[in-house]
């Protein structure tokens, strides 16, 4: 793809998150979308590519009343979003479509019209998975890290740095579900959920959406938001089963979407101002700095813990809150983005001064797919 | 057995020979006559390099406890807490299991232990290849 041939030109969450009882999954969606189109200054008629994930994009299409010329319903689990970006690009830049519209809508705490699962069943996880106790994503996502633990000394402390450097940034985030400072203690001290995974080390459940509208880069500059360019991306899968990822210490998913990105947005790691990982659990961001290359093999505990990704540090991540605190719907890459999005707009509530590159990576499934979206706001 | 049933696996064409060898008391996995690759989960070409030249290899039965959790949520058939494993056979290739005939705490298990398959009957249809400590603890 060429650099920076297109551009996110709308972007916004919904009108609320956390509890949304007044609104089921679908108008989630719309509410979502409607944000995003005042954001960009476009009618729901500027609308000719629809995408969504883990919801029937047919039924997005229609409950919005387009009747679109192209559509994309990839659904991977939550990093899907980047992906719909990536492929949304490439539509954009072959003429399938001009102005794209990527909404996400979830029901995660309520459950309101919600259809069973974001991502379609395994054959082979229901024969040899299943059977043997697995439930929701902390019984599954959690299982390699043991063996991370012990082959890089990886103490349960430094894991649990993860959550309270996390939970520093949601303080500066008025919107974050969770704002209060948490220690190292308060992480070990809550609630065991699948050893050795402590409840603070586990993502929320809440209610949301985010909606993005990309477009080709030479209309976004008569648009009234500061133009965000997509200057790389990345995708990739492993495996359904978390059982049969090839080395639990490493992503092959990540390691492949985060080298597409790199190279395709032409830029090395000390380019990047600003970083999400997506954090549905607290070792994502370490297995996510390693595999994506900014720090070496074991490092990135220790690289955490030292507070390199906090505030005024030299990388920094999850300037949200992230999963952990600010907000998990099911599927979160919606959100990494559009904290991207803020980033590059000058508009976060916790601003890097002066970001020009934001990398924002992630996760599918558990370590099933991935996505990398490289953007920025230099044309 | 708390909250209602465990779920059971529903075999398929491709996977039937799996399930008929754990009735049978053997951990059935598969190997390429042409890349000599042993694979798992069962399917009738190599996932390595695509060959449909693959024949059944009975596996030995020992491996090591390559990672694991224990888990503290509800889950149908389970009383938590209950370690939810996976071990790496001998042969190459992981296997998810649950660990029997131990403690299911952190202390009894130890990553990199050696196991060795048990065979635990469900019904007359299903036994599942599960692994307990080896050397008869």
């Amino acid at each position: 793809m060429k650099r920076n041939s297109v551009a996110i030109v709308g972007a916004s969450e919904t009108t609320e998150l956390g509890k949304v009882p007044s609104m089921s999954q679908v108008q989630l969606h719309a509410d979502a979308a409607l944000n995003a189109l005042a954001d960009a200054g476009l009618k729901l008629s500027d609308i000719d590519g629809v995408a969504t994930g883990g919801h029937n994009a047919v039924e997005i299409a229609h409950y919005l009343g387009i009747v679109p010329k192209w559509l994309d319903g990839t659904s991977v689990g939550g990093c899907s979003f980047m992906l719909l970006v990536r492929h949304a690009a490439a539509a954009i830049n072959e003429g399938l479509c001009n102005t794209v519209l990527i909404t996400h809508g979830e029901s995660g705490r309520s459950g309101l019209g919600r259809h069973g699962s974001s991502i379609f069943p395994s054959l082979f996880q229901q024969q040899f998975e299943r059977p043997f106790g697995v439930t929701r994503p902390p019984t599954m996502f959690t299982i390699p890290v043991l063996r991370y633990m012990k082959d890089f000394g990886l103490t349960e402390e430094t894991l649990a740095m993860v959550s309270v450097v996390q939970r520093e940034w949601a303080g500066k985030n008025p919107r974050a579900s969770f704002k209060d400072p948490i220690t190292v203690d308060d992480v070990l001290n809550s609630k065991m959920i699948c050893y050795p995974f402590r409840l603070l080390m586990c993502c929320l459940v809440t209610d949301g959406g985010g909606a993005l509208i990309l477009t080709k880069a030479d209309r976004a500059k008569d648009m009234p938001q500061k133009p965000v360019y997509i200057r790389g991306t990345g995708e990739s899968a492993e495996t359904p089963m978390i059982s049969q990822m090839a080395d639990f210490t490493s992503s092959a998913a990540f390691r492949v979407s985060g080298q597409q990105a790199f190279e395709s947005a032409g830029i090395s790691h000390a380019d990047v101002d600003h970083l999400m990982i997506y954090d549905a659990f607290a070792h994502l961001p370490i297995y996510g700095l390693e595999d994506l290359g900014f720090v070496g093999r074991g490092e990135a505990g220790p690289f955490i813990a030292e507070g390199n990704t906090r505030a005024g540090g030299k990388l920094p991540m999850n300037t949200n809150g992230g999963g952990l605190s600010y907000m998990h719907s099911g599927m979160y890459g919606m959100y990494a983005l559009q904290e991207g999005v803020r980033q590059m707009r000058g508009t976060a509530p916790a601003q890097v001064p002066g970001a020009e590159i934001s990398v924002v990576h992630g996760v599918g499934g558990m370590f099933s797919a991935s996505g990398t979206i490289v953007m920025t706001n230099v044309a | 057995m708390a909250n209602g049933e465990r779920e059971l696996p529903r075999p398929t064409p491709e996977t039937q020979n799996f399930w008929d060898g754990t009735k049978a008391g053997e951990l059935r996995l598969q190997q390429c006559g042409d890349c000599e690759n042993v694979y798992f989960p069962p399917r009738h070409f190599c996932p390595g390099c695509g060959s449909k030249n693959v024949a059944v290899l009975k596996a030995s039965g020992r491996a090591t406890l390559n990672s694991y959790v224990i888990s503290h949520l509800p889950a149908p058939g389970f009383t938590p807490p209950y370690a939810i494993a996976v071990a790496k056979l001998d042969e190459g290739p992981k296997m998810m299991c649950n660990i029997v005939d131990s403690p299911q705490t952190p202390e009894a298990l130890v990553i990199d232990m050696a196991l060795e398959v048990s065979f635990e009957k469900i019904n007359d249809d299903i036994t599942l290849a599960q692994f307990k400590p080896a050397g008869g603890q």
